[in-house]
C-alpha cells in the first residue's frame, strides 16, 4: 500500500484510529444499517451482522504500527466470493465496504478537529482500495462461475448414441464453436473405435445456424472418421440452412446429407446391409444380409 | 535402422506397424513391399497403424505412395486401426488420404478387402 505519511498525517491517522476505537459500537450500528438497507431478508442480516462485526474486529487489528491488512483482505475476498455466487449485485457487495466511511465520517464531523479531517482522508484511501479489492474478489469470483458453467457444458452437451450394431448418432444441440467441435469430434471418433462401428449420423437439428466455420468443422470430423473406416451421414438439415450453405457456396462433396434422422439412419441401414421386409400386416420385419 | 515385417495370410500382405517410424524405415518398407507384392502375387495390402501414436505429414504421404504403388501392381490398399487423435491430426495437416481405403480393424479390413474382389469378380463376370 502506497500511502506515505507526513508527520501530520500520521497524527491524523492515529486520531481517525483513537475516534474509531471509543465509538467503534456507534460505528458498528450505523455501518449495519447502511448495509443492510438493500439486503431486508432477517435471516441475511444476522449472518451480515456477523461479517461485519469480523471486518471491523479485523479492521482495528490492523491500526496501530503494524497497519497490516492481509487479514481484512481474507475475509473480504471470501465475502466477496459467497456475495457473487449468491447473485447479490456489484452496487450491494461494493456499498458494503463504502458505508463504513460514511458510518465513521459522522463520528468525524462530531469531533471536527483539523487532524481527524486530515486522518479520515487517509482512512478513505484505505476504504477506497479495500473497496477495489472486493469488486476484483467478486468480479474473479463470478468469472470462475462462468469458466466452470463452461466446462460442465461442454460434457453435458455431447453426446453419442448407438442406433443400431454398428450405427451411433450425434445430436448436436446449440451453437458450434472450434472448441465443442473438438470435443464431438474426440468423443465421436473414440466411440466408433469403441464399438466398432463403421456408419456414424451427426444430426444438425439442434444447432441454429451454419456457416463456413461449422461446416469447416463439420467436414473436417466426417474426413477424420473416414480415414479411421467409418462413414458419416450429416442429417437434420432444416431448409434455411441449406439455403445458407448454398449461398455461402459450402461443398459438400460426396458426404451423404439427408434432411431428417429417420433418413438417415434408413440411409446407415441399407447401406450396412439391413433390408426391410413389410409384413403381412403392418408390422416390420427387419433381416440382417449375410456379408 | 529397424525394418517393418511383412506377414503373408493367403492372398493377403499384413503389414504392422509398431515402431517409431524414421524417414529410412519407411523407404525400406515401401521397397520391401514392393517386391513382396510382386513375388507372392497379393491381391490386397493392409497396414495396421493401430500402435502408430504420431503422424506427421510425411508419413501421411508414405501411406497414399504405398496405395500407389500397390494399385499399380494390382493390389489394393487398407489402412486399418487409425487412432482418433491420428485421424484428427491427419485432417488438421490436410491431409485426407484420397485414393487409400480405411477400415476400423484387421478384421474389418480383410472383410472389406474380400468385398471388393466380390464386387470386382461381379463385374468381370457381367
Amino acid at each position: 500500500m502506497g500511502v506515505a505519511l507526513s508527520v501530520h498525517a500520521d497524527a491524523g491517522r492515529r486520531r481517525i484510529e483513537e475516534l474509531f476505537q471509543e465509538h467503534e459500537a456507534r460505528v458498528f450500528k450505523r455501518w449495519l444499517e447502511i448495509a443492510r438497507s438493500p439486503v431486508g431478508d432477517q435471516v441475511e442480516s444476522g449472518r451480515l451482522a456477523d461479517q461485519l462485526r469480523e471486518l471491523s474486529e479485523a479492521l482495528r487489528q490492523s491500526f496501530g504500527d503494524s497497519s497490516d491488512l492481509s487479514d481484512l483482505r481474507g475475509l473480504l475476498s471470501e465475502l466477496s466470493r459467497n456475495r457473487a455466487r449468491q447473485g447479490f449485485t456489484p452496487t450491494e457487495t461494493a456499498t458494503l465496504v463504502f458505508g463504513l466511511k460514511e458510518a465513521l465520517y459522522e463520528v468525524v464531523e462530531e469531533d471536527g478537529s483539523p487532524e481527524a479531517i486530515r486522518g479520515f482522508i487517509w482512512f478513505s484511501r484505505v476504504i477506497d482500495e479495500l473497496g477495489l479489492f472486493t469488486m476484483e474478489s467478486y468480479a474473479a469470483a463470478r468469472e470462475k462461475i462462468i469458466i466452470d458453467q463452461a466446462e460442465q457444458l461442454l460434457e453435458l452437451s455431447t453426446p453419442v448414441v448407438k442406433l443400431w450394431e454398428g450405427i451411433v448418432a450425434v445430436p448436436l444441440v446449440g451453437t458450434l464453436d472450434s472448441a465443442r467441435t473438438q470435443v464431438v469430434m474426440e468423443k465421436l471418433l473414440q466411440t466408433l473405435v469403441d464399438t466398432g462401428s463403421e456408419h456414424a449420423v451427426i444430426d444438425i437439428t439442434g444447432v441454429p445456424a451454419v456457416d463456413t466455420e461449422v461446416a469447416q468443422h463439420l467436414l473436417k470430423t466426417v474426413v477424420a472418421a473416414r480415414l479411421m473406416g467409418a462413414e458419416c451421414v450429416i442429417s437434420g438439415i432444416r431448409p434455411q440452412i441449406a439455403h445458407t450453405i448454398v449461398t455461402l457456396g459450402i461443398e459438400f462433396g460426396d458426404i451423404v446429407t439427408k434432411a431428417t434422422l429417420a433418413d438417415a439412419l434408413a440411409h446407415t441401414l441399407r447401406a450396412s446391409g439391413v433390408k426391410f421386409v413389410k409384413g403381412g400386416e403392418s408390422r416390420i420385419a427387419v433381416r440382417t444380409v449375410e456379408g | 535402422m529397424d525394418r517393418v515385417p511383412i506377414l503373408k495370410l493367403g492372398d493377403i500382405l499384413i503389414v504392422s506397424i509398431q515402431i517409431d517410424l524414421q524417414d529410412m524405415s519407411v523407404l525400406a518398407l515401401q521397397e520391401d513391399l514392393s517386391e513382396k507384392v510382386v513375388e507372392t502375387g497379393a491381391r490386397g495390402v493392409i497396414i495396421d497403424i493401430s500402435a502408430v501414436e504420431i503422424v506427421d505429414s510425411f508419413i501421411g504421404r508414405m501411406l497414399a505412395t504405398i496405395a500407389g504403388i500397390s494399385r499399380m501392381l494390382d493390389a489394393e490398399t487398407i489402412v486399418v486401426g487409425m487412432r482418433p487423435a491420428v485421424a484428427i491430426t491427419l485432417v488438421e495437416l490436410g491431409l485426407s488420404l484420397g485414393g487409400v481405403r480405411t477400415a476400423l480393424n484387421l478384421e474389418k479390413g480383410v472383410a472389406l478387402l474380400n468385398q471388393i474382389e466380390d464386387a470386382q469378380r461381379g463385374k468381370a463376370s457381367r
